[in-house]
């Protein structure tokens, strides 16, 4: 792939911005992922928010809950065209680390890999 | 039961409707009142994957509102009734009979100035809200049940 994929953490209030800080902590990447916060935005002024952190090239956009401001925002911004998207709902720590490592695949592939990881991640451990 | 909250918001269906008031509320129905929507099937998927099954999603342009409102209010079951802008919503009160309208949520936009922290508007559009109170409408905004209800009169 041409450009690197990125991913666009959107989400209610601060959660985007400290998901990516704790990315950027466990694992030292800093490049990869870019929050976006839906605070004070309609859709139009969160779809630019989502367009200024895509940039250019490929991406995943990660969004918090699998309905909302931001994911109608997200696919409605996706849907315009322009940059190779795809979009995952349920955004959590365990997808994000898995994604900043497999990022040589089109948007869709890692989707589909980061919603596996992410899914994988919730458990219910015996309690102590 | 009828519809408990007309509210104002141009996120449509989000979380603090979904969840900040149809929780408390013990909502069953979402009416979106909004012409762009209703002609958009996508769009309509998209925002019933924000909403849990027991709750009912219906679609309706401003004109088809306006006609089914009476069957709204009438209801057994509680709804929200949502529109995004204020040109809707005044269509939708006009000789209604609805007492309460909520803003819940008008966000920054080339022409608005802010009046509170999430609400902005044109003076046209405050002069929209101004005479919809004038014709005996209480309208206050509130963005979740926990915070106080700004009387329209102290951000308009």
């Amino acid at each position: 792939m041409s450009e690197p994929l990125r991913g666009v953490v959107i989400s209610h209030a601060g959660l985007a911005e400290a998901l990516v800080a704790a990315v950027r902590a466990i694992t030292g990447v800093s490049d990869a992922l870019v929050p976006v916060s839906n605070e004070g935005c309609d859709q139009p002024a969160l779809q630019e928010r989502i367009a200024q952190a895509m940039g250019s090239g490929p991406a995943v956009l990660f969004i918090d809950l699998p309905g909302g401001s931001c994911l109608t925002s997200a696919v409605r911004y996706a849907r315009q065209g322009g940059a190779e998207v795809a979009v995952v709902t349920g955004v959590n720590l365990a997808m994000l680390l898995d994604f900043v490592f497999h990022r040589e695949v089109t948007p869709a592939d890692a989707a589909r890999r980061a919603a596996d990881a992410g899914g994988k991640a919730i458990r219910l451990p015996p309690a102590a | 039961m009828t519809i408990a909250l007309v509210r104002l918001d141009d996120r449509l269906i989000h979380g603090q409707v979904v969840i900040g008031w149809g929780q408390p509320l013990n909502v069953r129905f979402i009416v979106l009142v909004d012409d762009e929507v209703r002609a958009s099937p996508w769009e309509q998927d998209l925002y019933r994957m924000g909403v849990p099954s027991h709750i009912d999603v219906v679609f309706a342009s401003v004109e088809e509102a306006g006609h089914r409102l009476s069957e709204w209010l009438g209801s057994d079951q509680v709804g929200i009734l949502l529109t995004g802008n204020v040109d809707s919503l005044a269509t939708l009160c006009a000789g209604s009979g609805l007492k309460k309208v909520n803003i819940g949520g008008v966000h920054h936009r080339a022409g608005r100035t802010e009046r509170l922290r999430y609400v902005y508007l044109t003076d046209d559009e405050a002069s929209k809200l101004r005479r919809l109170a004038e014709t005996g409408i209480e309208v206050t905004a509130q963005d979740v049940p926990t915070a106080r209800a700004v009387p329209l009169a102290e951000f308009t």
